[in-house]
């Protein structure tokens, strides 16, 4: 019975409802947008190094696995490691950064890269074959809409002569020596790509490596990988965080508000339930029941809106792609319920305060 | 059923003692239908709310079905108006998002008396002739519709006393006379105490009693 008195207090406002429920699912929709992107862009990074065909990685001492780009290793690691027992390929690859931010631009030697990865699948156009040329991939094609013959500017102009399937190391690639040269990197990369003759080998030209280069990351594609996760960095955790935060205070206010607008537009009905006989409990329980039926339909909302800005993401920054992460689901909806329920709590103590008599003389 | 004996109440309005009972004894029997009737101010209203457990008597002593009110926390105050008394309002006090019938069902709910098939019941439903608006919400009923849900509402629990305060107020005349020839059937077929509010002599008359209030007191 208190359930069909709470759907119907609920239908009885749809306008209020409806606003409360989707003010509720903004919060559940930031905080599931951005573990999303997170998890996107990490698995996507992770999906790219994949892509290079490489079983182990050499980067410099100092650096994180979530930067690629920067210039602190001299080509001549190349050789070294080339020199090693196993080793099948090794390839150097300078990521250098580029224009606005998040872009950058792969250096590669591309008779050394295609031999690793297995060579680029071009869509349209052919491989660079000179100084500010460069290769796109689809996505990055799709972002900036260009074609063969397009010329970009990324502080200097770029002419694209080639798109490619995407998902190999970076989304743009050129020639690395007039690269290092245009950027007064001459002689340097940022990381070093090894293939080795057999899997079964990979410890052992870790172990070698590690000892020749010392202080050098020489990690194996796995490990690589596993640490490649939105919960190795903390900036990211902290920010989710911050953003959990805003969205359960927003979920609290939403309901405070609401919640306090109902108590007072009801006051004579919960003098009403008094005379008959209800409780401060009772009372009290209609409200909470009330916010958790709300903070569900504000959940399912902020799912939904989560797919909305999914395809929004898609069609205007394809680079960032997102993942809609259904393990987060019930912590978040639990999220959104716990801070409307504690919204709820004033309002509700002062409904099941309410006197009798008072409410019931309330017009 | 009902023993008042000495009963006050003493409330504050701003910095002000307000006497709106100086002293009440009256006595309900069993199976009676009294009505007070009296001035506005005359204590009436206080009266109908000590009685059925709204606000706490400041002294004296008030027995109804043998429970004493003085002693009651508000707590046992609420079992009160859960269990031995109906309301009836004059401004009928449905709960506007729900039909007649769910009006009614949220009393047995409180009560947490969820038996369905109450013979006696249908009775008083079919007595009151709203069997076909219970489905209606109560903003499609007329005034006294209404109150006949209210009526129904307040009797679902099998009460020991029915206060209505001034039940026929916002009606018409035509109206008013069913609803109090509908509290007087009542009152004849099941034998409900009734201790009806009002300050209209005609609607008084209904009861088998009447006692006048003025100035806190009961002066005939």
């Amino acid at each position: 019975m208190v359930n069909r008195l709470v759907f119907e207090n609920l239908k009885h406002r749809p306008v209020r409802t409806l606003l409360s429920a989707i003010l509720i699912g903004v919060g559940v929709t930031m905080i599931l947008s951005l573990v999303g992107v997170s998890r996107g862009v990490t698995g996507d990074m992770s999906e790219r190094s994949r892509g290079t065909g490489a079983d182990i990685v050499v980067r410099p001492p100092g650096s994180s696995v979530f930067n690629m780009s920067g210039a602190n290793m001299l080509d001549k690691v190349v050789d070294l490691v080339r020199r090693e027992p196993h080793v099948a390929l090794a390839t150097g690859t300078l990521i250098q950064p580029v224009g606005p931010l998040f872009q950058s631009i792969a250096g590669i030697r591309l008779d050394e890269f295609n031999a690793m990865s297995g060579g680029f699948r071009y869509i349209a156009g052919g491989p660079f074959t000179g100084p500010h040329q460069l290769i796109v991939d689809d996505v990055q094609a799709r972002t900036d809409r260009l074609h063969p013959g397009s010329t970009l500017n990324l502080g200097n102009k770029w002419r694209v002569t080639g798109i490619v399937e995407s998902g190999k190391l970076s989304r743009m690639f050129a020639q690395i020596e007039p690269l290092q040269e245009e950027y007064s990197q001459t002689g340097k990369i940022s990381a070093v790509w090894v293939k080795v003759d057999d899997p079964a080998n990979i410890p052992a030209v870790i172990a070698s490596l590690q000892e020749k280069l010392d202080g050098y990351k020489v990690l194996s594609m796995d490990d690589m990988t596993s640490l490649l996760t939105a919960n190795n960095l903390p900036m990211i955790e902290n920010f989710t965080k911050v953003v959990i935060g805003i969205a359960v205070v927003v979920g609290f206010l939403v309901v405070f508000l609401s919640m306090y607008t109902a108590v007072l537009e009801r006051t004579r009905e919960i003098g009403i339930l008094k005379a008959l006989g209800a409780s401060p409990g009772y009372i009290l329980g209609i409200l909470l029941r009330e916010t958790v039926l709300l903070a569900i339909i504000g959940s399912i909302f902020g799912i939904l809106m989560t797919y909305g800005a999914q395809i929004l993401l898609r069609a205007f920054a394809p680079t960032f792609p997102m993942l809609i992460v259904k393990l987060w689901w019930p912590g978040t909806a639990a999220l959104a319920i716990a801070g409307s329920l504690i919204g709820a709590l004033g309002p509700g103590f002062k409904a099941a305060k309410q006197d009798a008599i008072e409410a019931l003389s309330y017009d | 059923m009902i023993e008042i004996r000495g009963l006050t109440k003493t409330y504050r309005s701003g910095d002000i003692d307000v006497h709106a009972l100086r002293g009440v004894n009256l006595s309900v029997a069993k199976g009676e239908f009294l009505s007070v009737v009296g001035p506005s101010g005359s204590g009436k209203s206080t009266l109908f709310n000590i009685l059925g457990g709204l606000t706490p008597p400041t002294s004296g002593s008030v027995q109804i079905a043998g429970r004493d009110l003085l002693k009651m926390t508000d707590a046992e105050r609420t079992d009160l108006r859960k269990k031995s008394v109906g309301f009836v309002f004059q401004k009928y006090n449905l709960l506007p998002t729900l039909t007649a019938a769910d009006n009614i069902a949220i009393a047995r709910d409180i009560a947490g008396n969820n038996v369905e098939n109450d013979p006696q019941f249908d009775e008083i439903v079919n007595l009151l002739g709203i069997r076909e608006r219970m489905h209606h919400k109560p903003r499609a009923l007329s005034g006294g519709e209404q109150q006949r849900v209210a009526i129904a509402r307040s009797l679902v629990n099998h009460p020991a006393i029915l206060l209505a305060d001034e039940p026929t107020g916002n009606l018409d005349t035509e109206n008013s006379n069913a609803v109090l020839g509908i509290l007087r059937d009542l009152n004849n077929r099941v034998g409900q105490t009734i201790l009806m509010i009002t300050h209209n002599p005609e609607a008084a008359a209904y009861g088998h009693r009447m006692v006048r209030m003025r100035d806190g007191r009961i002066v005939e």
